[in-house]
């Protein structure tokens, strides 16, 4: 059954359909031989919930989470679980993380947890293995085959031996563009695992794999990177239709590598520029169409969103319902191979970018 | 626009329009407004101006003939009508209360969710809503006005129109065209802030400008620019106000929808308090408009109490102190869940809220102030 978005809201009765808000509504569906195994799941990622002190952590983040989860509980059809991508925490306190929980706790469902460099780099993931969820796992959901990664280790001389306090290295990390930063790194244990884990699957069974960081090279300046990319990818190439989802960049990304789909969910916390537009010169990036301009500081929720996203035979149709913001649709191309901007693909019809701040 | 001044000064010779406020806007607009929009499917005509203002007071347009566009849009109560929530026949309920018809000429759409795009379109509504006119349907109103002989005379001179030639189109146009004539500008902060006349407002009214911009940071939604100012973004915010009503689950959400599906936009939210509560969301079905409503203009605000779209708040005091809480007449309630970004407390003092008041009385218009 094709599910365009118009066919999916028609069929989702019209209420807390067409919305704008930071969370991805993820619709996938198994083509026509068995409609009856479509269904939905929802994303939420990158809420960066922050202490002050004490009871008294930043409103800003806890409103962009608490309306996320708000949103979610009125999504129709019901969301059969939901992903939380990373960055719960903004520097991995036990604070910030019970804080966060409390919140996604009111989400009416199971929720799969993917872990952030934010989360990880004060305890090294002791608290969250602990009280969320362990660090990479896999299952499956009607035909699906699921996997997620902890995607934001890194090398383990930096990890270990290069900072006095775990604090240190927690705000090391946490900084967008620090050049005493480090790549992140799948790292040879996981991927050991992973390709385990991949031997038991069919190779034509739809893969889904949801890391936080993006398993391409986009910018290594901002670690919108993981070093070992490359390798995973050759793990995914025998399958048949993969999509990796993945948060961190707090923007709108696609790319297609090979038969691997890439998307960037958005963040319910705050939107990146992307780095082009703010580094004002020429970088290797991914084709984008338009760079993100400044959000606007009144509205919280601009230059966040959320997408249906259609996986039919492997390909992936977005539609992202964006705030403030004209909606935008990100269609494969089968002509081409890789997903193409509906609106703004054509040269003529792009948007100028603001390069002045 | 020249035609619309032209159009003015036409109506001001031909004495069509007596009311001051008009004659203020004939040359060049009052100061602190925008020239008038002037649609070209609906020019503005003396003509019409004349004929509309007749239809807006015209009570037999009600099954009770009791209610008239004027019975909540009353001209000395600044075009509102004090009560927290409109009646209409019977003494019947709705459930917002009636924003000011003055400068809704400048709105990009009408009603407080925004509704219907355009005056025109909005001024078909109130006949039949159940708890406003009443009527079965408009045909009442083209019956009255293709027999009554004034009105015969009245569409003559205005569209050159008679008897089945007359529909409700023309009715809409005249009402709306008389609309398009009250405006509110040239206040005591216009005649500061634009027209240099450092003494036009208190020194106290003056501090309450610089909270109204700065910490208090009313002007991100009330806006003013500089040549003029509408106090309203003509967007959709939610900042709080019922949110005690709103739907907290799915099944109360679905079910608001389906009545206002069912009914109809209109009359599901003036009839049902929960439905209401939805906002804008009501109209366009999108997430992010559950429980926003339309910024409303803030001129002659001390004149249209009480305050937000359920009439919640009487006073300009217990308004200041709801956004300084950050969206919440108390500071102990919770705080929505879908609050709007921009809603935040504020940490104003006694003094800076009190000089808030005193700017926002500075923005009455001369030919609506009592005093």
């Amino acid at each position: 059954m094709k599910m365009n978005r118009r066919t999916f809201l028609k069929t989702t009765g019209a209420v807390a359909t067409a919305s704008a808000l930071p969370i991805s509504l993820i619709k996938v569906a198994l083509g026509a031989k068995n409609p009856t195994q479509d269904f939905t799941f929802a994303y939420i990622s990158d809420a960066h919930i922050e202490q002050i002190e004490g009871s008294k952590f930043v409103r800003n983040w806890d409103m962009g989470l608490i309306r996320a989860v708000q949103e979610a509980n009125l999504l129709t059809p019901r969301p059969d679980f939901f992903f939380f991508g990373g960055d719960l925490a903004q520097l991995g306190k036990k604070e910030e993380l019970d804080h966060g929980l409390e919140m996604i706790s009111k989400l009416r469902g199971e929720v799969h947890y993917v872990m952030g460099e934010h989360d990880y780099y004060l305890d090294l993931g002791k608290y969250w293995e602990s009280k969320i969820s362990p660090l990479w796992y896999s299952f499956d959901h009607k035909g699906v085959h699921f996997i997620v990664l902890t995607s934001i280790l890194t090398y383990d001389e930096w990890t270990y031996h290069k900072w006095a306090t775990p604090m240190d290295r927690m705000l090391a990390m946490a900084r967008l563009d620090n050049p005493e930063g480090s790549p992140f790194l799948v790292g040879e244990k996981q991927r050991g695992w992973l390709k385990k884990d991949l031997e038991k699957v069919n190779k034509s069974t739809p893969i889904i794999l949801c890391s936080h960081s993006p398993l391409q090279k986009i910018y290594k300046g901002w670690n919108f990177w993981t070093d070992d990319a490359e390798s995973v990818q050759t793990l995914l190439k025998p399958f048949d239709k993969v999509t990796v989802i993945y948060g961190h960049v707090h923007q709108i990304q696609y790319n297609q590598v090979g038969n691997i789909g890439f998307h960037a969910v958005m963040a319910t916390a705050w939107p990146w520029p992307y780095p082009q537009s703010y580094a004002q010169a020429a970088s290797h990036l991914p084709k984008l169409t338009v760079p993100m301009n400044r959000a606007d500081p009144f509205f919280e929720r601009d230059a966040t969103g959320w997408q249906f996203i259609n996986v039919r035979t492997g390909n992936v149709e977005m539609e992202y319902q964006l705030p403030d913001n004209e909606n935008r649709s990100v269609a494969f191309n089968p002509k081409t191979g890789s997903p193409q901007d509906s609106r703004y693909q054509n040269v003529n019809k792009r948007i100028p970018p603001q390069n002045h701040y | 626009m020249k035609t619309t001044a032209r159009h003015f000064k036409r109506m001001l010779r031909v004495g069509v329009i007596a009311a001051t406020f008009v004659a203020c806007a004939t040359f060049a607009g009052p100061l602190g407004l925008p020239p008038v929009p002037d649609p070209a499917d609906n020019p503005i005509t003396p003509e019409k101006v004349k004929l509309g203002d007749k239809l807006f007071n015209d009570k037999r347009f009600s099954t009770t003939g009791e209610v008239s566009c004027a019975n909540c849009h009353d001209k000395e109560k600044g075009f509102t009508d004090g009560l927290q929530v409109s009646e209409g026949i019977d003494k019947l309920k709705g459930t917002r209360n009636a924003p000011t018809v003055v400068n809704a000429a400048y709105l990009k759409t009408q009603f407080w969710d925004g509704r219907e795009p355009t005056l025109e379109s909005q001024s078909t509504q109130p006949f039949l809503n159940p708890v406003e006119m009443a009527l079965p349907s408009h045909d009442p109103i083209v019956k009255i006005v293709r027999k009554d002989p004034e009105y015969i005379d009245l569409f003559k001179k205005a569209f050159g129109k008679t008897g089945d030639k007359v529909t409700m189109k023309e009715v809409t146009q005249a009402i709306a065209s008389f609309e398009r004539t009250l405006l509110a500008g040239n206040s005591p902060f216009d005649r500061y802030f634009y027209g240099g006349e450092k003494i036009a407002m208190s020194p106290a009214a003056i501090r309450g400008l610089d909270v109204f911009i700065n910490q208090g940071r009313c002007v991100s939604c009330h806006v003013i620019e500089q040549t003029q100012a509408l106090f309203t973004d003509n967007r959709f915010h939610m900042i709080g106000s019922g949110a005690k009503q709103m739907p907290k689950n799915l099944d109360d959400l679905a079910a608001a929808v389906e009545e206002a599906k069912k009914k109809g936009t209109d009359i599901a939210v003036l009839s049902n308090e929960k439905t209401s509560s939805l906002g804008r969301y009501a109209v366009t079905r999108d997430l992010t408009d559950i429980g926003a409503f339309k910024t409303p203009t803030l001129r002659n605000v001390a004149l249209t109490a009480p305050y937000l779209h359920d009439g919640s708040l009487k006073t300009l005091e217990e308004v200041i102190q709801f956004y300084n809480n950050g969206g919440r007449e108390k500071e102990t309630d919770p705080v929505p869940e879908l609050l709007s970004g921009g809603i935040r407390p504020l940490n104003l003092s006694n003094e800076q809220q009190a000089d808030l008041v005193e700017f926002l009385k500075a923005l009455t218009s001369p030919e609506f102030d009592k005093k």
